[in-house]
C-alpha cells in the first residue's frame, strides 16, 4: 500500500521537490554571502562609530524583495500542499471510478485511507518543514534588519520556524476531508483554499493573541518612545508613541489619562510649554530634536499622562511556535481521524 | 457447501428512493450467475452491496458465508470489475500487476503476466493509452489473478464491439474452468449471458422477479398456444407469466412443475430472451395492479 501511496504521489513530490530544490540553490547560493554584507555592515558602521541605523535599513531595502518573495513561499507552500495534494487524494479516486477496482483488493478500504494519509501527511509536513528551514537560515541576518516585519507579528511569524509543518499537516488533512465531503476536486479545491485562508487569518487575530496573556505595560510620556506627535487644529495633540520594544508583537497601543482613561487626543493645557499659543506650527515635528515638543511631553508626563500597551514580548516566539503547531497538528489529526471513521460507512 | 450469495430482505436506499427492495437471494457456489434486467433496475447496487461497496439499508447479506468487505480475508476472496473497467489512467499496466501483487496475498503473478502475454499488451503502456476492450481484460486479470473464490463483473460487457465481446466472455468462461471460480456477472442483454450462465436473476424495478438454474427454468416455463380462452380457467398449478389474446386464439406463457395435459394446448419451449421479457412486461403489469405481491421466485 505504501508502494502505491508513492506511485500515486511521485508527481506531485517530484514537482514540490523540484521546487525546494530551486529554493535551496537560490537561497543556498545567497545565504553565505547575505551572512557577510550583514556583517561588514555592521563592522563598517561600528568602525565608523556613528549608529548603524542608517545602513541596516539600506542593508534591509537591498534585499527587501527576495526577502518578501521567500517568506511568501513559505506562507503559500501549506496552502498548495492542501489544494494539490490533499483535496484530489480521495475525489480523483471517486471521479475516475478507481476506489472501486482499489477498495476490492485485499486492504479494507480504513487501512488504505490510514496509508495514504500517513505517508503523504508526512511528505507534506516534510516539504514545508525544509522550506522553512531554509528560509529561516537564509533571512536570519535580514530579520535583524528588518525593524518593520519583527518576526513575532503575523506575517513573519507564520513564515518562521516550525509552525508551517503544523499548517501544512493541517492543511492536507483538511483538502482531504473537503474532498471527502464534497466528492468533486475542482470544488473542494476551491473550498479547501478558501477554509484554510480563513483559518490562516482567523489565528493571529481571534486565537494566537490569547494563547497566553499579554503583557500589559505602562510607561511615562518621554521623547524617546514618542513615535509621532501632531497639534491638531483645535488644540489637541495627537500622541503615537510605544511602550514596547520594537521586537515584541503589539496588541494594542495608547495613551491614558492622569484618571486611568484611555483616550484618542490629549486636550492641550491652556498654559505650559504645550499650550498652543506656544506653538510653533500646525504641523507634524519630530519629537526628538525639537526642545519645544520634548519641553510639551515632559509637562503632559507631569499631568499624569501615560502610555499603556499590551503586547507579546518577542521571546515568547518559541512558545508560541510550539504552541501553534501542537494546535494545527491535533486539528490534523482530528480531521484524519473523522476521515477514518467516515470512509467506512459513508463513501462510496 | 455454503452459499455463493444469500440475501434476506436486502434493500438499499438513497434518500427516499429505493434502489433496491425486498431482495431475497440464494445462489449455489460454483455457478455462473447471470444477473439481468433494464438499465437502472438495480443491477449495481446489488453487485455493490455483495462487494460491500454499499451498506445495506435494510435486510442482510452474506457473500461466502462472511459479511462483504468485513475485512482482508474476505475482501481476499472476493474478486470485483466495476462498471466500465476502472483503471488508473496514469499507471502503466506494470504498475497495475505491481499494485495486484502487493495488495493481495493471494496475488498470482504467473497466471496475470501469461494473460497480459497472451492478450498482447505492451507492460509498459499506460492504462490511459488502452481500448475500451484492453481495459476491461486488464480489469479482469486483476480481478481474477488475485485467485478469488467468487469473481463479480458489473456490465463487464457493455462498453465492447461485438467482437471484443465474445472474446471477453469466452476468455472468461477459460478462466472460470481453469480456477473452479464462482461468478456474477451482471447486463441488461440476456443474449451476452445466455452462453455463459447456468444461473439467472432477473431483476426489474428493484425487485428480484425470477431466480434460478437456467435449466430448472427452462424446464418449467412452456409457451401454450391454443383456441382462445380465460387464462382464469387454467388448472391451479399453472401459474400464468404473460398472456396474449387474438379472436380465436391465445398465447399463454405458463411456469409449472406438472405436464400440461390439456389436449387443445399445442406446447413449445420457450427460449431464455422471451422468458426474461416475459418476467420483465408482467412486473410492468404487477406496478400497475398495486397490492399484490409482486416477487416471484422459482423454486428449483
Amino acid at each position: 500500500m505504501i508502494w502505491l501511496t508513492w506511485r500515486q504521489l511521485r508527481g506531485g513530490a517530484l514537482t514540490v521537490g523540484a521546487l525546494l530544490a530551486v529554493l535551496a540553490v537560490v537561497l543556498g547560493l545567497t545565504g553565505p554571502g547575505l551572512a557577510d554584507d550583514y556583517s561588514t555592515t555592521i563592522a563598517a558602521c561600528s568602525s565608523q562609530g556613528g549608529g548603524c541605523a542608517g545602513f541596516v535599513e539600506r542593508f534591509f531595502e537591498d534585499n527587501r524583495i527576495t526577502f518578501l518573495a521567500a517568506a511568501a513561499v513559505v506562507l503559500v507552500l501549506p496552502a498548495l500542499i492542501g489544494v494539490f495534494w490533499g483535496a484530489p487524494l480521495i475525489t480523483r479516486e471517486l471521479e475516475a471510478g478507481t476506489h472501486r477496482l482499489v477498495w476490492n483488493q485485499s486492504i479494507t478500504r480504513t487501512r488504505w485511507l490510514a496509508v495514504k494519509l500517513v505517508v503523504t501527511g508526512l511528505a507534506a509536513m516534510t516539504a514545508a518543514g525544509l522550506a522553512s528551514l531554509a528560509v529561516t537560515w537564509w533571512s536570519s541576518p535580514v530579520d535583524k534588519a528588518a525593524e518593520d516585519f519583527p518576526r513575532m507579528e503575523p506575517l513573519l511569524f507564520a513564515a518562521r520556524g516550525i509552525v508551517p509543518v503544523g499548517y501544512a499537516a493541517f492543511a492536507f488533512a483538511l483538502g482531504v476531508t473537503v474532498g471527502m465531503l464534497v466528492r468533486r476536486t475542482l470544488p473542494a479545491m476551491a473550498i479547501t483554499l478558501a477554509v484554510f485562508v480563513a483559518a490562516q487569518i482567523a489565528m493571529p487575530l481571534l486565537v494566537r493573541p490569547h494563547l497566553v496573556a499579554p503583557v500589559r505595560s505602562t510607561v511615562e510620556i518621554t521623547p524617546s518612545n514618542v513615535t509621532g506627535f501632531v497639534r491638531g487644529p483645535d488644540g489637541v495633540l495627537l500622541v503615537e508613541a510605544t511602550a514596547t520594544s520594537p521586537d515584541d508583537w503589539v496588541l494594542s497601543s495608547h495613551v491614558l489619562d492622569a484618571a486611568g482613561h484611555a483616550v484618542d487626543a490629549v486636550e492641550a493645557p491652556s498654559s505650559g510649554p504645550c499650550a498652543p499659543s506656544t506653538a510653533p506650527a500646525e504641523e507634524a515635528t519630530g519629537p526628538e530634536d525639537d526642545p519645544q515638543v520634548a519641553a510639551c511631553l515632559a509637562d503632559l508626563g507631569r499631568l499624569g499622562y501615560r502610555l499603556e500597551a499590551t503586547s507579546h514580548p518577542a521571546g515568547r516566539f518559541w512558545p508560541f511556535q510550539w504552541y501553534e503547531t501542537g494546535i494545527y497538528t491535533a486539528l490534523a489529526l482530528a480531521l484524519a481521524g473523522f476521515c477514518t471513521w467516515r470512509i467506512r460507512r459513508h463513501v462510496s | 457447501m455454503t452459499a455463493a450469495l444469500r440475501a434476506r430482505g436486502l434493500g438499499r436506499s438513497y434518500g427516499r428512493l429505493w434502489a433496491l427492495s425486498d431482495c431475497t437471494l440464494d445462489v449455489p457456489a460454483g455457478r455462473v450467475v447471470g444477473l439481468v434486467g433494464p438499465n437502472g433496475a438495480g443491477k449495481t447496487t446489488l453487485l455493490h452491496l455483495a462487494v460491500g461497496l454499499l451498506t445495506p439499508s435494510t435486510g442482510t447479506i452474506e457473500v461466502l458465508g462472511g459479511r462483504p468487505a468485513a475485512g482482508p480475508a474476505q475482501l481476499a476472496k472476493v474478486g470485483f470489475v466495476a462498471q466500465d473497467s476502472p483503471t488508473y489512467a496514469g499507471l502503466s499496466i506494470e504498475d497495475h500487476l505491481q499494485l495486484g501483487a502487493r495488495l493481495n496475498p493471494g496475488w498470482d503473478d504467473a497466471l496475470a503476466r501469461d494473460r497480459i502475454r497472451r492478450l498482447g499488451l505492451d507492460l509498459t503502456r499506460r492504462a490511459g493509452k488502452l481500448s475500451g476492450g484492453q481495459r476491461a481484460q486488464l480489469a479482469l486479470t486483476l480481478g481474477v489473478a488475485k485467485r478469488p473464490e467468487l469473481l463479480v463483473l458489473d456490465e463487464p460487457v457493455a462498453s465492447l464491439d461485438p467482437l471484443a465481446r465474445r472474446e471477453f466472455l469466452q476468455d472468461l468462461m477459460e478462466a472460470v474452468a481453469e480456477h473452479e471460480l464462482s461468478v456474477v456477472l451482471s447486463s441488461h442483454l440476456v443474449s451476452d449471458l445466455e452462453r455463459v450462465c447456468d444461473h439467472l436473476i432477473v431483476l426489474v424495478a428493484s425487485r428480484v422477479q425470477l431466480g434460478g438454474d437456467i435449466d430448472t427454468l427452462l424446464a418449467t416455463h412452456h409457451r401454450l398456444t391454443g383456441p382462445r380462452r380465460d387464462p382464469a380457467r387454467l388448472p391451479a398449478d399453472q401459474h400464468v407469466i404473460s398472456a396474449s389474446h387474438t379472436d380465436r386464439q391465445s398465447t399463454l406463457l405458463v411456469r409449472t412443475e406438472a405436464p400440461i395435459l390439456d389436449p387443445a394446448w399445442t406446447v413449445d419451449q420457450v427460449g431464455l430472451e422471451d422468458l426474461v421479457l416475459a418476467y420483465m412486461g408482467q412486473s410492468a403489469t404487477d406496478r400497475r395492479d398495486a397490492g399484490r405481491p409482486p416477487t416471484l421466485e422459482v423454486q428449483r
